[in-house]
């Protein structure tokens, strides 16, 4: 078996809808000597480095080889992993892999993107298959709109049960002086925003942005060595199950479904609404954190609205989501999924300052992306 | 450095390396990883992860994974994404076995050059804020390292030409190869001039292909197929060089020696020349052989060229370089070094058929990332 | 393989992915290209650790990982370390018609080359360790072209 490891420091840049003042390289500068700084660590303490973008985002090819100087890569082992909006779980669980390999003990992941760089729906329409997807049905909106007017109909849920989770959300962001977009909204100012595409309104939907997050990961030993108290790893599980969005089932979310329990069984979780302290979830959209609700196992399908209208995920709830603000307050793309688990390991290891829950013992952190993937990693704060 | 348990490539497959292959990604991709699995006589239900080895810009598409995640096997698996030359796909194929999470991963790369402009691809390796407007792309970029590497060493354009003469010559015994040709050194110095001192045949071709290959870790290996189909991992390294061309001297492989430095220390190797049987060194220009080779520990600084001129590294010389015909032959970018790894599992397991050499227990394979050759991935693989 | 494989026409789409950029130069490389479009000078930056100079300006020094807030400026001279003569068209990228050189200048005073044009020689001319200068724009917007190329001194 392998190594178990920890997160022992974060670091992220203060996200922003235009970053003018920094290029790519800056940014990720940026967040990597914030990460050293919170591990009170130099460069020289990274055996091996990861980074993950959207390439079309910013049009730079390798860019692994293009971050050397923001990432201190220099004559260090590094390599690239992208996968859509997964990109940022897909670093993390990187970090992890390396670090419990046994071949690298301290591991530097970090995510970027500066959204501002481009058109970003023009270059997430690319993802759809050019000879089947491309021209009828692409783009990130569509898909996520589709899915909620299903569940809604299947299930009774109302646009105010989203407007519920994007008021919440936005206000958790207030607490956050890194969030990109720190708004005060009730849930009528949601439900008057203008409609993008039904049901999903303006405020229910995230934006893009300018940002970098740098997570270092260390093996055991190691960790313990250099952080009074690491977020240990307790599981990794990704399920990109899907190429053609026409073949996805919609009324309920499969791949979150599958990748949850398969991540809950490894982790020995069997009463997730209780269990977790807190979540960091990649909700793309308000109406998300309604629908997949029930595919995290919280509640049977159709159990979502109840959850949400009796206040079960807010700050002073059962099960706090997103104390962050979430992705519909903060996305650049390469970084989301990973401020998820960023967030998720301040919460454990007690950095997260005015959005602090308490006594975090374990979080769930995950990622979504590309044709309805998702990415599940739970942190703890005891070893696995 | 003491593993925790030892990893083996249990299967490979490969589709032909050719010019505008007919398949899309996801037929090239389900070609190859259909006759790796058969390869090591397993199905997808033994498999539990995939890497896949792709490019956003080559594909023209965001999320290039998408397009292969059924057709390399990963439905209800978990999957991600190296974006570079596939060895560094295989090193995280392999990472996450060590890591005791996985027991046996695909490494699938594709890459179909002829559906794009190459030229304009590498351009955008370049910072868009600064070199990319000059207008370089591998192949002015790599004129300027070849033409670094002469002036250090005093070396020559014929010396280079041996190079294209050899991989090409070697590709005659390789049924997948895209361009076996029997040419001459003349013909090579006769080639249309590209970018001084580079001439056509000095440049590896724009090619489409697929290659995966299946990695088990120990006790999955022993359950799932015959010792004969193993292939053990024995050492690997990576190193990124700085990323201005301003930055480096093109000449000096400190990254490569770094890299080759922690896989020979893994694989226990303190004698590189005499240690390995065979090698597919990542030829992408003629003149990038023998540099890497010094880089690689296997000859002196400055030296590569007098071992190839003496035929060391000939077919049936002491040590085989490129026998499967090198990129020279067959550069389909991603898939490349990866091809490199598939060739040395066939020559390990005996299985390497026209191409046969007699004995190889030990081989070496080097992938690039990056214009002229930023980052290096070495292995080394063993019976 | 079954018939209708061999019958079947294989069509072809064509397509192009239209995502227009805008890329944020940040504030080191504004800094540089401020001064090359505003005074004509190029500037390099040191790192106060390792004292190496670098051009164009870095963000972090590479050895260090040390910011850099040092400014230095630099003659605009060099010594051609390598070069190429480009033989083929590639109206989309190149800033001249072939033939023409690109090469790697190391800089007086800064520790790192630049890649530029070499021009006002003949390419079968050009040499390694040649003397070279830049050569400005007269008017200049603010990016790498606003050095036209560098040419031979003396």
């Amino acid at each position: 078996m392998g190594k178990r490891v920890g997160i022992i420091g974060v670091g992220q840049t203060h996200h922003a809808a235009k970053r003018l003042d920094a290029s790519g390289v800056e940014l990720i500068a940026e967040a990597v000597t914030r990460a050293l700084d919170d591990a009170e660590l130099t460069i020289k303490d990274i055996d091996a480095v990861v980074i993950g973008n959207m390439d079309h985002f910013e049009n730079i090819n390798y860019v692994d080889m293009w971050a050397i100087d923001g990432l201190g890569a220099f004559m260090k082992p590094v390599f690239k992993v992208t996968t859509g909006g997964t990109t940022g779980t897909t670093v993390g669980a990187c970090g992890y892999y390396q670090a419990a390999s046994g071949l690298f003990d301290v591991v530097l992941a970090v995510g970027w993107e500066k959204n501002s760089e481009s058109d970003t729906q023009a270059a997430i329409a690319t993802c759809a298959s050019p000879i089947l997807e491309r021209d009828a049905f692409a783009g990130a909106i569509g898909p996520l709109a589709t899915e909620y007017s299903m569940y809604m109909k299947a299930f009774g849920a109302t646009e105010e049960d989203s407007a519920i989770v994007a008021a919440r959300d936005r206000n958790n962001a207030l607490n956050n002086p890194y969030a990109h977009s720190r708004q005060a909204v009730t849930v009528e100012d949601v439900m008057n925003s203008p409609m993008l595409s039904y049901p999903i309104k303006f405020l229910d939907m995230c934006p893009r942005s300018d940002g970098s997050c740098a997570v270092i990961f260390a093996s055991e030993e190691k960790a313990k060595k250099l952080c009074p108290k690491p977020a240990w790893v307790h599981t990794s599980v990704v399920r990109h199950d899907y190429t053609h969005f026409g073949d996805l089932e919609w009324t309920f979310m499969p791949t979150l479904e599958r990748a949850s329990a398969r991540a809950y069984k490894l982790a020995g979780i069997t009463d997730p609404l209780n269990e977790f302290d807190v979540a960091e979830l990649y909700l793309p959209a308000s109406t998300c954190g309604v629908k997949w609700m029930d595919s995290l196992w919280f509640c049977d399908h159709g159990g979502a609205p109840e959850l949400i209208r009796k206040g079960t995920f807010n700050m002073d709830g059962q099960l706090p989501i997103n104390p962050s603000g979430g992705v519909i307050s903060t996305n650049p793309i390469g970084a989301t999924a990973l401020i998820r688990i960023a967030e998720g390991a301040w919460q454990i290891m007690g950095k997260s300052g005015a959005r602090q829950i308490e006594n975090v013992r374990k979080a769930l952190c995950t990622g979504f992306g590309g044709c309805s993937w998702s990415d599940v990693m739970i942190l703890g704060a005891d070893l696995p | 450095m003491i593993y925790m348990e030892r990893v083996a490539i249990i299967g490979v497959g490969q589709t032909k390396y050719e010019h505008g292959k007919q398949g899309n990604f996801a037929e090239l991709v389900f070609e190859a990883t259909s006759k790796a699995l058969q390869d090591a006589g397993i199905t997808r239900d033994d498999i539990d992860n995939v890497v896949t080895v792709s490019s956003d810009f080559w594909d023209g598409r965001t999320i290039s994974s998408m397009a292969v995640s059924d057709a390399s096997g990963a439905f209800d698996r978990d999957i991600t994404t190296v974006e570079g030359d596939g060895t560094f796909g295989a090193l995280y194929g392999m990472m996450r076995i060590l890591s005791g999470s996985f027991g046996v991963t695909i490494v699938a790369s594709h890459h179909k050059g002829s559906e794009s402009n190459m030229n304009i691809i590498t351009n955008t390796a370049f910072d868009p804020l600064v070199e990319r407007k000059l207008g370089l792309d591998a192949v002015s970029s790599a004129a300027m390292q070849a033409r670094r590497y002469m002036s250090k060493y005093g070396l020559s354009e014929e010396q280079f030409a041996l190079v294209s003469v050899k991989n090409h010559g070697n590709a005659m015994r390789n049924p997948l190869a895209f361009l076996p040709m029997e040419i001459t050194v003349e013909d090579v110095m006769n080639s249309r001039k590209v970018a001084d001192p580079l001439k056509v045949l000095d440049c590896s071709p724009v090619t489409d292909g697929a290659c995966t290959l299946i990695l088990a870790a120990e006790r999955q290996a022993k359950k799932l197929t015959r010792p004969a189909k193993c292939v053990w991992m024995k050492g690997v390294g990576h190193c990124s060089d700085a990323y201005r061309l301003g930055d480096r001297d093109l000449a000096d492989t400190r990254a490569l020696k770094d890299a080759a430095k922690r896989a020979y220390a893994m694989a226990g190797i303190d004698d590189p020349r005499r240690q390995i049987d065979v090698a597919e060194v990542y030829d992408a220009f003629s003149y990038m052989e023998p540099l890497w080779l010094e880089g690689l520990g296997i000859c002196d600084d400055g030296k590569g060229c007098e071992y190839t001129e003496r035929g060391y590294f000939e077919f049936g010389g002491k040590l085989p370089v490129n026998v499967s015909g090198g990129r020279l032959s067959s550069n389909p970018v991603q898939v490349a070094g990866l091809a490199g790894m598939a060739e040395c599992v066939l020559q390990l397991r005996g299985e390497a058929e026209e191409r046969q050499l007699d004995g190889a227990k030990v081989a070496l394979v080097h992938g690039i990332n990056g214009m002229c050759g930023q980052s290096h991935c070495v292995w080394i693989l063993g019976k | 393989m079954p018939d209708w494989k061999d019958e079947v026409e294989e069509i072809i789409h064509q397509g192009k992915i239209s995502v227009p950029y805008t890329w944020t130069v940040g504030s080191t490389l504004s800094r540089f290209y401020c001064e090359l479009r505003d005074s004509g000078k190029i500037w390099g930056n040191r790192c106060p650790s390792c004292n190496k100079v670098f051009v164009p300006p870095k963000v972090k020094c590479i050895y260090c990982y040390k910011d850099l807030n040092d400014w230095v400026m630099l003659p605009g001279t060099g010594t051609l370390e390598t070069y190429t003569v480009v033989r083929y068209e590639e109206p989309m990228l190149h800033p001249r018609k072939a033939p023409f050189v690109f090469g790697a200048v190391k800089m007086d005073g800064a520790d790192t080359a630049m890649v530029h044009l070499i021009g006002d020689v003949d390419p079968e001319e050009v040499k390694v360790g040649m003397r070279v200068e830049a050569v400005l724009e007269e008017e200049r917007e603010g990016n790498i072209l606003d050095i036209k190329h560098f040419r031979p001194i003396g």
